[in-house]
């Protein structure tokens, strides 16, 4: 199994009285409740817990791209990873992902991850995502061809790094009358292509396709949807007429290690409770802009929009149940990882070992249990 | 009585419609969400026009072509819609995103119009006075913000639309997306383009209309020749609903039709 060490970079320091008073962490929470030299704490911090990945024996450090938004700090997960190569030297450095249908210019994407995959003498996995819906309303750029987008800037970019320039790109969306990449990409073909997804069918199926067997990551769902969601790909690949190898079935998920189930609990039970609750929910007229799923998935959701149980909080004893979260003693996090492993086969495991607002010195002790707990079990 | 709903097909395209009345032809283009039940708007229009309301491609049960992605391509089906139609020329009144089509077509034909009623029309921003955020409202917002008199708001919450109704509200809020997010609810380019509308134009706002504030009256007045401005006082947004026999008895007024 490849672990990757994967975090969101939030804003911890937030009032969250303060918070709790708007809609959400995202897009209309007012920015006077930044701080910029709390802020800068956090950017140290965060470095540091993600350079040590490499010393505690992680395959992959992974970064992300969200915007306007106390869930993460990264509008710009390639300045992180440029950081992050400068700190390490043999870990893989993930963007899980860049966002591509919300650029007008894919360009800048293949360049970016084209210098640093050269930096880093070919050490980049580049992460494609359409961002969350939320994005929609932060950049403008209209939901409804979303899709469209995303594909086109895909195959732009994946053009760009593999075919001779220069030559023109011409697309819907997208025009390119020279497409000639400066540098290039230092792996051949290209940096491997993971894309991270909460799982909508059209992904799946797209991922999946021969000529592309995209690592498919399930994010923060619980355990039925990731068994679910995994399951999808993997069929989708039998109807393509191949076996998915485990290393194309990833499932992204916050875990704390902890002495026992009850210590666990109590260290990480209120930081989860705040990920989910407090930097994640958003109303569903901004999670979910029409278009950023087809219509038949959305008027699926939205008829089942009772049960999704959206706007309520969630406790850590549920998030915890339904295997949304996994937190617990070394015994308990490897049952609920082999559990996913025997039920999906799954063999690229994203673990985001700090959420929400837990602290420094519970993140540094959660990677260490992790790193010498964990990982050995299932190497 | 509603008539009954009808089937139309232009060069391939089918959509739903509803067609009553006897006079001179009216076609009603309705706003992003979806075609107006016929209500007393439609039967004080019907009472002096043939009135013909469709529904746009991409709402409703109408078909969702792949060649509509903006409002211009919708304006040039409507010049279709038109077209096939035959017979005089017809007065043509939308409301919200149909006032913006409306005004779409005449700039680039008014050959087929009679007259055109713009009500509260999207289709040009004035920078500083933002427009609301539909987009972003929960329903409850929506509700509130669509009418000054929130009894109708009330009623708008009030309504437990079935799931086969929520589907369509939804097509209809997918196809008002591509239509409408981006520029938000305006073309950058119609506001150097409306002398072209070369026909007589009435717009009506409502004082109140919290989704296009009633300034947004001043550059269509300013920019169709010759067009007549009326502010409808204690009005939000939807005037064919919250206005009905008001704004009906206006366009009557200002566009003619058979005396009854």
């Amino acid at each position: 199994m490849k672990f990757t060490c994967f975090h969101l970079m939030p804003y911890r320091p937030m009032d969250m009285t303060e918070r709790r008073k708007h809609r959400a962490a995202w897009l209309v929470l007012p920015n006077d409740l930044y701080d910029p030299e709390l802020g800068a704490q956090q950017y140290e911090s965060y470095l540091d817990q993600l350079t040590s990945a490499e010393a505690l024996g992680f395959d992959v450090i992974g970064v992300n791209e969200h915007h306007q938004t106390a869930y993460g700090m990264m509008p710009a997960p390639n300045l992180i990873a440029s950081a992050l190569i400068q700190r390490t030297k043999t870990i893989k450095i993930a963007v899980l992902g860049r966002a591509l249908p919300l650029t007008n210019n894919p360009m800048y994407i293949a360049e970016e991850f084209a210098m640093l995959d050269t930096m880093s003498r070919g050490r980049m996995i580049a992460g494609f995502v359409r961002g969350i819906g939320t994005e929609y309303h932060a950049t403008g750029i209209n939901p409804a061809f979303s899709h469209e987008r995303y594909q086109e800037a895909h195959d732009l970019i994946v053009a760009a790094w593999t075919k001779p320039g220069p030559f023109e790109f011409e697309g819907e969306h997208y025009n390119v009358r020279y497409v000639n990449l400066w540098p290039k990409p230092f792996q051949k073909p290209h940096p491997p292509i993971w894309v991270p997804s909460q799982g909508s069918s059209e992904t799946v199926k797209w991922a999946a396709a021969p000529e592309r067997k995209y690592p498919f990551l399930v994010t923060f769902s619980s355990h039925e949807l990731v068994k679910k969601y995994l399951t999808a790909y993997r069929d989708a690949a039998r109807g393509y007429g191949y076996e998915a190898d485990g290393g194309q079935l990833g499932w992204a998920v916050p875990v704390y290690v902890g002495d026992t189930d009850e210590k666990a609990k109590a260290e990480a039970g209120y930081a989860i409770e705040t990920l989910f609750n407090d930097f994640l929910a958003t109303p569903w007229e901004m999670l979910l802009p029409p278009g950023y799923m087809s219509l038949p998935s959305m008027q699926a959701t939205m008829r089942n929009r009772g049960a999704l149980g959206m706007g309520k909080r969630l406790t850590a004893d549920e998030l915890i149940a339904n295997g949304t979260a996994v937190i617990g003693s070394p015994k308990t996090v490897r049952e609920q990882i082999q559990k996913m492993r025997d039920a999906t086969g799954l063999e690229n495991l994203v673990t985001m070992l700090q959420f929400g607002v837990l602290n420094d010195e519970l993140t540094k002790r959660n990677m260490e249990r992790f790193s010498a707990e964990i990982m050995p079990h299932f190497r | 009585m509603p008539p009954p709903m009808l089937s139309h097909e232009v060069r391939g395209v089918k959509t739903r419609m509803m067609r009553g009345g006897a006079g001179e032809p009216m076609v009603f283009l309705h706003g992003a969400g979806g075609m107006a039940p016929w209500g007393a708007f439609a039967e004080t229009l019907a009472s002096r026009f043939d009135l013909i309301m469709p529904e746009h491609p991409g709402f409703g049960g109408s078909d969702t072509p792949a060649s509509i992605r903006n409002v211009r391509d919708m304006a040039l089906y409507y010049l279709d819609f038109l077209d096939a139609l035959g017979g005089p020329k017809v007065h043509l009144a939308g409301t919200s995103l149909g006032g913006w089509i409306a005004a779409t077509l005449a700039v680039r034909n008014c050959t087929q119009l009679a007259s055109l009623s713009l009500l509260a029309p999207a289709g040009l921003r004035v920078k500083g006075i933002p427009s609301g955020d539909n987009f972003i409202w929960n329903p409850e917002e929506t509700a509130r913000n669509l009418f000054h008199d929130q009894t109708f708001s009330e009623a708008m919450l009030a309504a437990q639309p079935t799931p086969d109704e929520q589907d369509l509200l939804l097509k209809n809020r997918f196809m008002a997306t591509k239509l409408g997010w981006e520029p938000r609810w305006h073309d950058p380019a119609l506001g150097r383009w409306l002398h072209r509308i070369k026909v007589r134009t009435l717009i009506l706002w409502g004082a109140e209309d919290k989704l296009f504030p009633a300034a947004y009256a001043k550059p269509w007045g300013e920019g169709i020749p010759g067009a007549r401005v009326e502010i409808i006082p204690r009005a939000g947004h939807l005037l064919h609903i919250e206005k009905a026999g008001d704004a009906a008895d206006r366009i009557v007024s200002f566009a003619g039709g058979r005396q009854p």
